[in-house]
C-alpha cells in the first residue's frame, strides 16, 4: 500500500529533524565569536618590518602600478644611508578590493594581505589608511626574509658578503 | 440563574485573563517557533533582543505598529481592512468553550475555568472554524492583486475539503462522549483518552487542523514559493500582524481543541488540571512547528487528493465501525 510507504518516509523526516535539535548548532554568533580566518586569506592591508625592525618598504611603485583599483599611492624619499623609503604610503580601503595583486607584486614581501577583515568606519575618508596605521611590528609571512641581505649591496654590507653572492670581479685586473 | 456582583467580576476577570494569556502565548509562540526552527536546522534563531531573545515579540509588535500601513489603491478599502479581523476574532472566539482547568472552589462557589460551556461547543468550534476562512477569502478578493486572489481561491477550497473531514473526524467524539459540550466532553475521557479508541479519527483530526490553520504542509493559501505571500501579499504593518497573530492564535486553540477531544483535556495524574492542560497543548504546538521544519508543501491536486479521496472517507468508514461497535456493545 504506498500510504503506509508515505507514512513511513513522514516518520523517517521527523525523526531527523528532531534529531537535529539536539546538534550543535553551525552559528557563529558574530560580534561575540569571530571565526579564525585561514593562514592565506585575503583580509586588509599590512606593512611589515623586516627581521631587523626597519621598514621593508622601498617605495618601488610596483604595488601602486598592479593595484587595478588604483588605491595605492605614495612618494618616495632616499635617507641617509642611501635606502629608499616611502616618505608616506596611503591606501584607500573604500576602494580596495582585496584582490592581493600588490602583495604579488612586492619584491621586498612588506606589503602583505593579513586575515584581519573588520574595518568599517562610519566616516568614507576614515577608510584611507595612512603609513602609521598600516605598519605593524612583525615580519608577517616570511619572517627570516630581508631583502637587503640579498640585494642591498654597499648599504648594509660590503660588496660581495651577501648570502650566496660572490666576491666582486676587478675588471681591471682583466685588462691584457 | 441571576447574576451578582461577583459572578460579573468573575466572569470579568477571567475573559481579561484568558485575553492576557492567548495574546501573550501567541506572541511567544511566534519566537517559540522561530527559535525551535532554528535548532531543527542547526541555527540558534532569534537571542538578540533580551535575555534568549524573551523580547522579540515586543520588538515585533514596535515594528509592525510603526510600519506604513498601506491599502493598494485598487483595492476594496472597507474589506481589505476588515478581513484581519475577520481572521483573528474567530480564532480568539473558540477560546470561549474552551476548559481550561477542573473547576474551582473561589468564594464559596463553583468556577468552571471555561467562559461559557455551550451545549453545542462542538457545533459553535465548527461554525467559527468555517467564519474564519472568510478572512482569508476577503482578504485576497479585496486586495485586488492576482496573487492574493489565487491564494484566497486556494485557501476557500481547501478549508471547505479539510472542515469536512475534520467534522467527521469528530463525530465519534461526540457519539462517545454522548454530548456536544466540551466540558461534558473531557469528563467523557476521565477512565481513559479517546485516542485509545479513537486513534484513527485522532489521526485525521490531526492531518485537519494542520490544513486548517494553513500551516505548512498545506499552506497552499499562502505558498510564498509561487504565490509572494498568497492572501496577505498586499497587506502590510499591524494589518498584517493581525493576520499573523491570528494564525498563531488559531494553532493554540486548534492544539487545546485536539487535547480536549483526544488527550482528555486538563485531566491526568499528579501535576494540576492547568499545568496538563498546558503540557498539552505545548506538545501540539511543538508538533505543529515540527512538522513546518520537516514537511514540503504539497502540491494542490494531492492536498484535495488526500482530503476528498482519502481522509473524507476514511472518516466516514470511522463513524460507522464505531457507530457498529456501540450498537454491539
Amino acid at each position: 500500500m504506498p500510504i503506509l510507504n508515505d507514512i513511513k518516509e513522514i516518520l523517517t523526516g521527523l525523526s531527523i529533524t528532531f534529531r537535529h535539535i539536539f546538534r550543535k548548532p553551525v552559528t557563529v554568533q558574530f560580534p561575540e565569536e569571530r571565526r579564525a580566518m585561514p593562514e592565506r586569506f585575503r583580509g586588509s592591508i599590512v606593512l611589515t618590518r623586516d627581521p631587523d625592525g626597519a621598514e621593508r618598504c622601498v617605495a618601488c611603485y610596483l604595488c601602486s602600478g598592479a593595484c587595478p583599483v588604483d588605491c595605492i599611492s605614495m612618494a618616495a624619499a632616499e635617507g641617509e644611508n642611501g635606502r629608499r623609503y616611502a616618505a608616506w604610503f596611503r591606501i584607500n580601503f573604500s576602494r580596495c578590493i582585496l584582490c592581493g595583486m600588490c602583495a604579488e607584486a612586492c619584491p621586498t614581501l612588506a606589503i602583505q594581505m593579513s586575515p584581519e577583515m573588520f574595518h568599517c568606519r562610519r566616516q568614507v575618508i576614515d577608510m584611507v589608511y595612512e603609513k602609521e596605521d598600516l605598519l605593524i611590528d612583525g615580519t608577517g609571512k616570511d619572517p627570516d626574509y630581508n631583502f637587503y641581505r640579498h640585494a642591498g649591496i654597499g648599504v648594509v654590507q660590503p660588496r660581495g658578503s651577501g648570502a650566496g653572492e660572490q666576491a666582486p670581479a676587478d675588471p681591471r685586473s682583466l685588462l691584457p | 440563574m441571576t447574576w451578582t456582583a461577583t459572578d460579573i467580576a468573575l466572569m470579568l476577570g477571567k475573559i481579561v485573563l484568558l485575553y492576557a494569556i492567548i495574546l501573550t502565548g501567541a506572541a511567544y509562540l511566534v519566537l517559540a517557533e522561530r527559535r525551535i526552527l532554528g535548532f531543527l536546522q542547526d541555527r540558534i534563531g532569534p537571542n538578540r533582543v533580551g535575555p534568549f531573545g524573551l523580547l522579540q515579540p515586543l520588538a515585533d509588535v514596535i515594528k509592525m505598529i510603526t510600519k506604513e500601513d498601506m491599502i493598494p489603491k485598487a483595492a476594496d478599502r472597507l474589506l481589505f481592512s476588515m478581513a484581519p479581523a475577520m481572521a483573528a476574532i474567530p480564532a480568539i472566539l473558540t477560546f470561549a468553550i474552551i476548559p481550561v482547568g477542573a473547576p474551582l472552589q473561589l468564594f464559596g462557589r463553583q468556577v468552571s475555568l471555561q467562559i461559557a460551556d455551550l451545549n453545542v461547543g462542538v457545533l459553535f468550534f465548527m461554525a467559527l472554524s468555517s467564519v474564519a476562512v472568510y478572512g482569508v477569502a476577503l482578504g485576497g478578493w479585496a486586495s485586488n492583486s492576482k496573487y492574493a486572489l489565487l491564494g484566497s481561491i486556494r485557501g476557500l477550497s481547501q478549508l471547505i475539503s479539510y472542515e469536512l473531514s475534520m467534522g467527521l473526524s469528530l463525530v465519534p467524539v461526540v457519539m462517545l462522549s454522548k454530548s456536544l459540550s466540551l466540558a461534558d466532553i473531557v469528563n467523557a475521557q476521565a477512565d481513559m483518552p479517546f485516542i485509545v479508541y479513537q486513534p484513527v479519527a485522532f489521526v485525521i483530526f490531526l492531518v485537519s487542523i494542520l490544513a486548517e490553520c494553513r500551516r505548512i504542509p498545506f499552506d497552499l493559501p499562502e505558498a510564498e514559493g509561487e504565490l509572494v505571500a498568497g492572501f496577505h501579499t498586499e497587506y502590510s504593518g499591524m494589518r498584517f500582524g493581525l493576520f499573523f497573530v491570528g494564525e498563531y492564535i488559531n494553532i493554540i486553540s486548534l492544539s487545546s481543541l485536539a487535547s480536549l477531544f483526544f488527550l482528555g483535556g486538563w485531566r491526568g495524574p499528579l501535576l494540576p488540571p492547568i499545568v496538563w492542560f498546558f503540557i498539552k497543548v505545548g506538545l501540539f504546538s511543538f508538533l505543529f512547528i515540527w512538522v513546518r521544519g520537516t514537511l514540503p508543501r504539497l502540491r494542490y491536486d494531492q492536498l484535495m487528493h488526500l482530503g476528498w479521496k482519502f481522509l473524507t472517507p476514511l472518516a466516514l468508514l470511522n463513524i460507522l465501525v464505531t457507530g457498529w461497535w456501540l450498537a454491539l456493545r
